[in-house]
């Protein structure tokens, strides 16, 4: 009798104690690329709850890792699960903010802006095809601008990256030899160019290496004030990159059937072909509905006040409709032992 | 208090204490008993632990690698592909570039270290001396990602400019050495990779090379002197093979830490993972770099398992490197004595 008291005293002793820590402390781990409004989010969120987020930004690959042996509450990726590797794990995948990934150039007199590419040309100077900055396709393309004669350095992305991986998907979708040679993916084959580490990497060799040209995200290009270029969308209009074509890009995608969407090469008159969302990973069936709740609770919070952050880091706040559709397939997913759902309102 | 017994008591004490001694062996004397059985313990167990250590790091190698190894067994090491889309991977680039880049680097730092160490033991006038060893030894201290960033922002436009193409407007046409010499001259490649590991191992080597010319005894090479000799033949006949092993060791330091070089390396290398040709303006890719680059974002499976069988090969390499060198002073002790 006194053993069994003392034991049911010393449960809710525990229970109380992971409750309080629980709503103190949630991890994530993954995705580098939105790391930074993450961590102003997770810094408004503690200022406003009290509530503390651990991100580690380990990158997409090692996210994914990480949530399969559950050693953190969310996952984070850039590169969308497919729905039946989702449902393989048991787990739910949403949006959280979009970006966009911008062709950058240094070409001795040239202006932001001035060049204009397609995917297929785009693709063929990262296949090696087009190796002159005068060559027929890119002449073609941009009359009147004074391409010189000078042999084109690419430049990409050495480490594996959620970057890399919209880059190439969208070369993918856009020049079919890229496609059959190469393929998409956080890390490819890289048919010729030379690789910088990271965002900075990219961004520095370009600025260094005369006549070079590289992708970035579009925060880097803005910061560092890089010299962009236009690009053809699906609808055929030259689009420069800025936050209203990436956001016209997310609009144009169909988001009610399924996440998984990759927002490249989206139709839309303004959209932006290289904008992608970036994803956080969560199991279905929480073991620990509390945590899981902590981190419902800070999304939806930050969908409802981070906005502004997110654009004051040059990231594209959600479409309000489709943080509706998250919220949505939260309360109709994400559930506790006993299947019901987590309350995180 | 036995000057105060009386004598015979006093015997009898004594008596005592003989007889005593005399069922047991005199017992050493000790601070305390346990004390060298721990330290006996500590020191065995640290030897033992270094070696669990490696075991344990080469097991965890081969059993990380192991979906690679059953997958491409040994054509990995000459197989250039490296296509994580379709998974297949080879890892002839990052080894040749590994191997590259480091005999680049002592090809550099060898006689650069030599002269230093020459100068700083032979020539220097005495107030340099301190200085600059101190300096020498303060380059060792410079974080690697410091080299790496200086390499990729200073010293490749430098290397550009004024080493690449004024060599590949020398050597055009030239058979072989045109050839090493072609590709964009844009500084980024196996080449600036040697020149920075080059700088990186050169304190290394120097200050070892310092250390054992400094204890070679003055009377040889004042005999030396006193024969005629110069001070190059005093340091060529009388120094370098008195210090020989001390020399090689520490160029074997040197190359330890060329092989095993990350951060700087990827900086300047170009992490390209093609082999097109053999110049060494090419971007290349080193085993550490390619590992510090792919490993976050490979997904579990072949790619991170051909990451692991790099990272074994790479172990593989300093092994046999190693023992190259224990041979080599093996080979040179036998010969010790005999007139070269």
């Amino acid at each position: 009798m006194t053993s069994s008291l003392s034991r049911a005293c010393a449960g809710a002793v525990l229970a109380g104690a992971a409750g309080l820590a629980a709503a103190q402390d949630m991890t994530g781990a993954g995705a580098t690329f939105p790391a930074p409004i993450y961590a102003k989010w997770a810094d408004a969120y503690n200022k406003a709850t009290g509530a503390r987020l651990n991100y580690q930004s380990v990158g997409s690959g090692a996210g994914i890792q990480q949530i399969r042996a559950k050693t953190v509450d969310f996952g984070a990726t850039d590169m969308p699960l497919s729905d039946d590797a989702l449902a393989k794990d048991g787990l739910i995948q949403f949006p959280t903010v979009i970006g966009g990934v911008v062709p950058v150039v240094n070409i001795k007199g040239i202006a932001p802006g001035q060049i204009k590419l397609t995917g297929q040309v785009l693709g063929d100077i990262y296949l090696g095809k087009i190796t002159r900055w005068n060559d027929p396709a890119l002449t073609a393309l941009n009359p009147g601008v004074p391409l010189p004669d000078e042999a084109v350095s690419a430049v990409r992305r050495a480490d594996g990256s959620g970057t890399s991986f919209i880059f190439t998907n969208y070369l993918s979708k856009t020049n079919a030899e890229w496609k059959a040679k190469v393929g998409e993916g956080t890390a490819v084959n890289w048919p010729t160019g030379a690789g910088g580490k990271g965002n900075e990497g990219v961004a520095s060799y370009v600025q260094r290496l005369p006549n070079s040209i590289g992708y970035v995200e579009y925060a880097y290009a803005k910061q560092n004030k890089m010299t962009y270029t236009l690009l053809k969308n699906k609808d055929g209009n030259f689009v420069p990159p800025d936050a209203d074509n990436f956001k016209a890009a997310a609009a144009g995608a169909d988001w009610s059937k399924t996440f998984f969407q990759v927002l490249t090469d989206q139709p839309g008159k303004d959209a932006w072909p290289i904008s992608g969302a970036t994803f956080i990973l969560m199991y279905k069936a929480q073991e620990k509905p509390a945590t899981a709740a902590g981190a419902l609770k800070f999304f939806d919070w930050a969908y409802a006040n981070g906005d502004k952050m997110a654009d004051e880091l040059e990231y594209v706040p959600l479409p309000t409709a489709v943080k509706e559709l998250v919220r949505k397939s939260w309360a109709a997913s994400i559930k506790d032992a006993s299947g019901k759902s987590i309350a995180w309102k | 208090m036995a000057a105060t017994l009386p004598a015979s008591a006093y015997l009898r004490e004594e008596g005592k204490i003989r007889s005593d001694m005399k069922d047991r062996p005199p017992v050493a004397r000790r601070v305390s008993p346990w004390a060298d059985v721990v330290f006996s313990a500590l020191a065995h167990g640290a030897a033992w632990l270094t070696l669990a250590l490696l075991a344990g790091i080469l097991v965890s190698l081969v059993i990380g690698a192991a979906p690679a190894i059953r997958a491409y067994g040994l054509s990995f090491l000459w197989t250039s592909e490296w296509d994580p889309v379709q998974n297949r991977y080879g890892g002839l680039v990052m080894i040749y570039g590994t191997l590259m880049t480091s005999l680049i680097a002592l090809v550099i730092a060898v006689p650069v270290s030599f002269g230093i160490a020459l100068f700083l033991t032979e020539l220097s006038p005495l107030w340099l001396k301190r200085p600059l060893g101190t300096a020498i030894e303060l380059l060792a201290a410079v974080p690697s990602i410091v080299y790496g960033m200086w390499g990729l922002l200073v010293f490749s436009p430098i290397l550009s400019r004024f080493v690449q193409q004024p060599l590949q407007s020398v050597f055009k046409g030239v058979p072989v050495l045109g050839s090493l010499f072609s590709g964009p001259p844009v500084g980024i490649g196996l080449l600036s990779a040697g020149i920075i590991l080059a700088i990186m191992v050169i304190p290394f080597i120097a200050s070892v090379m310092r250390d054992v010319f400094d204890v070679t005894p003055p009377m040889l090479k004042e005999s030396a002197y006193a024969l005629g000799s110069t001070t190059w033949e005093v340091v060529w006949k009388v120094v370098l093979p008195y210090t020989k092993t001390g020399v090689v060791g520490g160029i074997m330091l040197g190359l330890g830490r060329a092989l095993g070089e990350t951060m700087a390396v990827t900086f300047v290398i170009g992490n390209f993972n093609q082999l097109n040709s053999l110049s060494l303006f090419e971007a290349a890719n080193s085993i550490t770099s390619a590992l510090a680059n792919e490993f976050g974002e490979a997904a579990p499976g072949l790619h991170q398992a051909s990451l692991i069988y790099l990272g074994l090969v790479l172990f593989l390499i300093t092994f046999i490197v190693l023992s190259i060198s224990k041979l080599l002073l093996q080979r040179l002790k036998r010969r010790e004595g005999r007139v070269a």
